[in-house]
């Protein structure tokens, strides 16, 4: 299994996940990130003086999946996330040693599967 | 001087009419007397609609000061406004109202004290009328504390809210307020009255003046200045906040400034009400340039300065010049607010400008009418403004004598309050303390004095609603049927 953390622009996030959903990968997390990069900081101004904020609003993409997926997700991240500028973010793949599906407790690669339809309604 | 001769007119003109069937069914004198009545209750029911303006404006403070803060000390403004509003409300009907308009001597006045029924106040016997004036004072009084606090946002002790309270209700402001408007010291210089419509000096000079003296005493706020000293920008959490509170304040002078016609007589409140806007307006212009050439932005915040700085500035002069000059009064204060915030950044740690919007701006304010007081309008005794002694025939030396007795009312302010507002806070700071210690500065004085987050949903995880949506909900309309748990912002807003 491999986790794919994608850190990518907010506006990317909606296509990446509709294209996601429909090559059957529902299951994915966003957190609000605060990054720094090769992108500059902005430059606020607030009452006649000047603030430097240095870091810029990401999001944080995460996404597990079996091993033979990962190439697929990642094409998709990179498909939607890239725009030719600076700031279009980064992708990292990680190991992932154990997956638990709480309700269930059952372990392993099946978890990562799509729920059945009548199970996913709830 | 307006009132008397037009009631006195019009209860001559009806006397007249009334006077065939006056002598079958009431005395001329019955009339007058009823007629009297009546312009009383007209003007109070014009002040207690003013009143209510000007106690709005303490929501305006609220707002504004909470928008200049940052989330952690939002909770914390709204228990400011409404402790001081309570302890200044108490302050003020026990002692303060009676060394304020209490007649007595040149400082203080020594009637009205614990105002109640039956009691005679500067000598005259308590009536619905003397207590509506009492409450429109009262107003005023509070307006001016509120001011005090914007340089010490989100590092002072509760406490020091308490105590400053007490003694500015009862002490700090009466002293003012007798001086120019209780028949005292400046009532009279040599002949000539300060001329201060509405409070520049009175009212906002005196609560930037307080706040002077607290921000000496406190310093400033952890990380606002640089190892080097240099200034430190610290954004306040809403400009929402700001501008509600800016608007407020605004919609509020119209109660402060129209209100302190005290009547309607002449539909004076009127002139004075349209002098207010124009002023607001200009001072809004005034900012926005300043700040744009500074900085090349238009600030936000400082939009908002410049129309408390030209309300500040219109503040003395709303009743005493003509309509062309409220816009220049206006536009100065508002260019001035500008560079004078930035200036004391460089110290002076002030986190809403109140030295620059209400100090400064109140300094000009009480200024101008010197420069544009108008002969049509002045008080009794007063000379008309510098403007119409250099491009009119007004007599030069008197309009320079009435500019000095102006410059002495700022003088006078700065002096008695800055001394007992330095006494009393350096005596808190030596007893209670004035400040909080480091840890509940950086955790915010919303946990740390009030034992709650303004904004708990920021700081405490809220559970998610049920598990999903109902089932019935679930199916149909197009939606996939994996995606409820997975729901994004765009999908359920279809």
């Amino acid at each position: 299994m491999k986790k794919i953390e994608a850190f990518i622009r907010h506006e990317a996030f909606e296509p990446i996940r509709t294209e996601l959903l429909e090559k059957g990968f529902p299951s994915l997390s966003i957190l609000e990130a605060k990054g720094s990069g090769r992108q500059k900081g902005i430059v606020e101004r607030y009452r006649g003086s000047t603030l430097t904020v240095n870091v810029r609003p990401k999001l944080k993409l995460e996404v597990v999946v079996e091993d033979k997926d990962q190439a697929l997700v990642v094409e998709t991240i990179l498909k939607h996330a890239r725009t030719g500028e600076v700031g279009d973010g980064k992708i990292f793949v990680l190991p992932v040693e154990e997956a638990v599906r709480i309700r269930t407790g059952e372990g392993g690669e099946e978890v990562l599967q799509v729920h059945s339809d009548e199970e996913a309604t709830v | 001087m307006r009132t008397k001769i037009g009631v006195a007119a019009i209860m001559a003109v009806l006397a007249a009419l009334l006077l065939p069937a006056a002598a079958s069914a009431a005395t001329i004198g019955e009339v007058a007397g009823s007629l009297e009545e009546k312009t009383s209750e007209l003007n109070m029911t014009w002040v207690a609609v003013a009143t209510v303006l000007v106690f709005l404006m303490q929501a305006g403070f609220m707002f504004l000061e909470i928008g200049f803060s940052r989330q952690k000390n939002a909770g914390t403004g709204v228990a400011k406004v409404l402790v001081n509003l309570a302890i200044v409300t108490i302050a003020w009907w026990a002692i303060g109202y009676g060394v304020a308009e209490g007649g007595g001597n040149d400082f203080f006045g020594d009637t009205g004290f614990f105002f109640h029924f039956g009691q005679s106040v500067a000598g005259e016997a308590v009536t619905g009328e003397s207590a509506m004036l009492m409450l429109f004072g009262l107003a005023f009084c509070a307006v001016s504390l509120a001011i005090v606090w914007g340089t010490t946002l989100e590092r002072i002790k509760f406490g020091a809210y308490v105590i400053y309270a007490a003694v500015f209700g009862a002490i700090i402001y009466p002293l003012v307020a007798h001086a120019v408007w209780g028949g005292g010291l400046l009532s009279d210089i040599g002949g000539k009255p300060v001329m201060d419509f509405a409070g520049s000096s009175v009212v906002h000079l005196t609560g930037a003046v307080g706040a002077f003296a607290a921000l000496l005493l406190l310093g400033a706020r952890k990380g606002k200045y640089d190892a080097n000293g240099n200034p430190r920008v610290i954004p306040g959490h809403s400009m929402p906040l700001v501008g509600l509170g800016v608007i407020i304040l605004w919609i509020g002078w119209f109660g402060f400034n129209g209100g302190s016609t005290f009547e309607t007589a002449g539909n004076f409140f009127g002139e004075v009400m349209l002098n207010t806007q124009l002023a607001a307006a200009a001072g809004v212009i005034g900012a926005s340039i300043a700040v744009y050439v500074k900085s090349k932005s238009l600030d936000v915040g400082m939009a908002g300065n410049g129309a408390i700085a030209g309300l500040v500035g219109i503040t003395a002069p709303s009743g005493f010049v003509e309509y062309w000059a409220a816009p220049i009064i206006g536009l100065i204060a508002g260019l001035l607010v500008v560079f004078a915030v930035l200036a004391i950044d460089k110290l002076l740690d002030d986190p809403v400008g109140a030295l620059s919007a209400h100090g400064l701006a109140g300094i000009w304010g009480t200024l101008s009418v010197g420069i544009f007081g108008s002969a049509r309008l002045v008080s009794e005794g007063a000379a008309p403004g510098v403007w119409y002694s250099i491009f009119g025939s007004e007599s030069f030396s008197a309009s320079i004598g009435q500019l000095a007795v102006q410059g002495l009312a700022v003088l006078f302010t700065f002096v008695v309050v800055f001394a007992i507002s330095i006494a009393t806070f350096a005596i808190i700071k030596a007893t209670i303390g004035l400040r909080v210690d480091d840890a509940e500065e950086e955790a915010g004085l919303d946990i740390s004095s009030h034992g709650m987050y303004g904004y708990p949903e920021q700081f405490i995880p809220q559970p998610e609603y049920s598990t999903g949506l109902p089932s019935t909900m679930g199916t149909g309309a197009g939606v996939p049927a994996a995606a409820p748990a997975q729901m994004t912002a765009t999908e359920s807003s279809r």
